[in-house]
């Protein structure tokens, strides 16, 4: 894909529309496994059919018992079509469209959107469940090899928040986490990254290099400061298509070892009211930019952890304001998703940074995680859980969160 | 006629001027920076209430929040530990007489352009008394560096790898202050009425520690001063009454004869 030309600033910028969104509570399986950037099916546990589209009883026995579970993606494409109508809002303003029949080497065959490479059938293909504008799953057809470019192909870019091409704000580029993510955001080919770095007075170490790299402006950002966030706002909000709030304060108090409730109220007013905070103020211009063409406005990636999902003890008023963060984090994806805008909830391990000096490794590294930040925005991934200790927690909190919060207060 | 109606009389006639020494509380000004483990101060933040909206419809207001030690503000014994158990140590119980009285304003505005960790010295005040006369006691002593003409907090603040590089007093100068001359305080236009460096001087803080520790009082992040004669001025600094607060921002006046 080129670089898109500039906009021309007296041009009506069109308002975003939504592909079809209902869903039933059953069909909801394979969105909450998209979110993740897995591909699951339904299979009967009586007689192991895997059926699709998801349904109340297996297709094959009429069996209840149906477990979502993980499927191979290979499968062969049977047969392509251009759509070159459609009465969907949508889809009519992105004609033509590509779509194909895949039978899956697990069984069912499936409606799929066609990456530009795929051609003619019958071709080996590899699919994926990924969450489309209006945050539901969907399947598309990607080409059978190591990593394909969704970023330059027309109808998957509607699919991922590629930062290629597009404008970025960093919120706090004063951490080892917000250098690595700057790096890794720029080597991505993005146009701008907005650094926003707290207490201007403390020159913190790494500066000098962000100040040299071309794409990168640095600006004074305490996200405790409404006013320092509102103007940032007035002056940028309009351009930016990705905010990664990265913002943090994590201090390891529970509530017996620390005096008062001041360090607990730091974190909550940077963590918690911090995310509020921006939210209101970018917000608004980041909606209303949700169909700005190619590089419009996509993404909001919030740097949360997975003691917001289950208290670790030892730094028990951090876990508290991160579940917080998660809560807000929900309300304001349901306020974005109307526009497109997907909201990117991070939920690392402890990261291999000060406030985790005295947590033995494995710890996930900052140039690891800001890795995954990113490939969760190139690969359409909602909720990331970045590492081997944050998928394990995770598949530990799934399977029986009581265990987990016990395991963890140990 | 009684002192206050010639006062008044003065006043309305503007052979008595104010002079404004405080700094406009805003997010934007920088707080006492400590290492990050330790407790920290709020900085000064503000939220509207409303503003002729739906969340009142003719009126505007604000919630703003700071600490004790933010801003144009003022210390009280109770801040340090060498002045804790003292009576009347607190901004609640200091006697209001307290907070007013005449000025004698030092100037190191050269010496602290050229020198960021000037430090004055007994040598220094006793030269400029054979200049100006000698400070009576009960007076504030309020050193003049011209520091709050530094507008950009980078500068304000001025840091390097070695921390903060600010003027204050030495340890003799705090010292002679309190015992010979009897002084209410002493403020400076810089965050702190110590040096940036104090922390390295013996004991560490001195002027926190013998101003405090004498129930001596603060003034720091002070303006203007450039605008106050060496000697004849009157400031009028009056704390919020905090129960047992260890200091408040504040409005600082001087009051100039012409």
């Amino acid at each position: 894909m080129q670089r898109p030309k500039r906009k021309n600033p007296v041009l009506r910028t069109r308002l975003p529309t939504l592909p079809p969104a209902a869903r039933s509570r059953v069909a909801l399986g394979l969105t909450a496994a998209a979110a993740l950037g897995r591909f699951e099916l339904q299979q009967c546990r009586d007689c192991g059919t895997v059926q699709y589209p998801p349904r109340e009883a297996c297709q094959k026995c009429l069996s209840v018992v149906l477990d979502w579970k993980a499927q191979p993606t290979e499968g062969e494409l049977l047969a392509q079509t251009v759509l070159h109508h459609s009465n969907d809002l949508f889809f009519r303003e992105r004609l033509p469209w590509r779509l194909g029949l895949v039978k899956l080497a697990c069984g069912p065959t499936v409606v799929s959107h066609l990456h530009e490479e795929i051609k003619n059938p019958p071709m080996k293909v590899r699919i994926r469940a990924m969450l489309d504008r209006a945050g539901q799953a969907v399947i598309a057809a990607l080409p059978d090899k190591e990593n394909c470019d969704m970023a330059d192909d027309r109808q998957l870019r509607e699919f991922t928040c590629d930062p290629k091409h597009r404008k970025v704000l960093v919120t706090d580029g004063k951490t080892a986490l917000g250098q690595a993510l700057i790096k890794e955001l720029v080597s991505a080919k993005t146009e701008i990254v907005w650094v926003g770095y707290a207490e201007p007075w403390k020159k913190f170490a790494g500066f000098d290099e962000l100040e040299k790299i071309p794409q990168v402006t640095l600006m004074p950002l305490d996200v405790t400061d409404s006013k320092n966030v509102r103007e940032l706002a007035a002056e940028i909000a309009g351009k930016v298509d990705i905010v990664v709030n990265n913002a943090e304060v994590h201090r390891s108090f529970g509530i017996g070892n620390r005096q008062g409730v001041e360090t607990a109220r730091a974190e909550m007013d940077v963590n918690y009211f911090g995310l509020l905070r921006l939210a209101q103020e970018f917000g608004p211009a980041m909606r209303s930019r949700g169909a700005d063409g190619s590089s419009s406005a996509v993404a909001w990636v919030n740097l949360l952890s997975i003691y917001a999902l289950a208290n670790f003890p030892p730094h028990g008023t951090f876990s508290a304001s991160k579940a917080a963060a998660h809560s807000l984090a929900q309300c304001l994806r349901a306020e974005m998703r109307p526009a497109g805008v997907r909201v990117v909830n991070v939920f690392p391990g402890p990261i291999d940074d000060e406030w985790n000096q005295l947590l033995p490794p494995p710890k996930v590294a900052p140039a690891a995680l800001a890795e995954a930040i990113v490939g969760a925005l190139r690969e359409g991934i909602e909720d990331v859980y970045p590492g081997d200790v944050a998928q394990e927690w995770l598949a530990r909190w799934r399977d029986n969160p009581k265990a987990l919060e016990r395991e963890l207060s140990a | 006629m009684t002192a206050l109606t010639q006062f008044i009389d003065a006043f309305s006639t503007g052979k008595i001027r104010v002079v404004d020494l405080t700094l406009t509380l805003s997010p934007e000004f920088p707080g006492i920076s400590l290492p990050p483990e330790m407790g920290q101060a709020w900085p000064f933040r503000i939220e509207e209430v409303s503003r002729y909206d739906e969340r009142g419809p003719a009126w505007y207001w604000n919630n703003f929040s700071c600490g004790e030690h933010t801003g144009t503000h003022f210390d009280a014994p109770v801040h340090w530990i060498s002045g804790k158990d003292l009576p009347n140590n607190a901004t609640d119980s200091i006697p209001p007489e307290r907070f007013i009285g005449p000025a004698y304003v030092i100037d190191c505005s050269k010496e602290a352009a050229k020198d960021p960790d000037f430090l004055l010295t007994k040598d220094f005040i006793l030269k400029w008394e054979k200049k100006h006369g000698r400070i009576a006691p009960h007076s504030w002593v309020l050193m003049r560096t011209d520091w709050s003409k530094r507008h950009d907090p980078v500068e304000y603040q001025n840091y390097d790898e070695e921390g903060q590089h600010t003027p204050g007093p030495d340890v003799e100068a705090v010292k002679f202050l309190v015992a010979e001359r009897d002084v209410l305080g002493f403020g400076t236009e810089s965050i702190g009425t110590d040096a940036g460096q104090a922390y390295h001087l013996r004991p560490p803080y001195p002027c926190h520690y013998y101003m405090h520790g004498a129930g001596r009082y603060g003034l720091q992040c002070l303006t203007n001063l450039d605008q106050l004669p060496p000697t004849g001025a009157v400031v009028i600094a009056a704390p919020l009454k905090i129960r047992n607060g260890s200091g408040s921002p504040l409005r600082v006046l001087a009051l100039l004869h012409e």
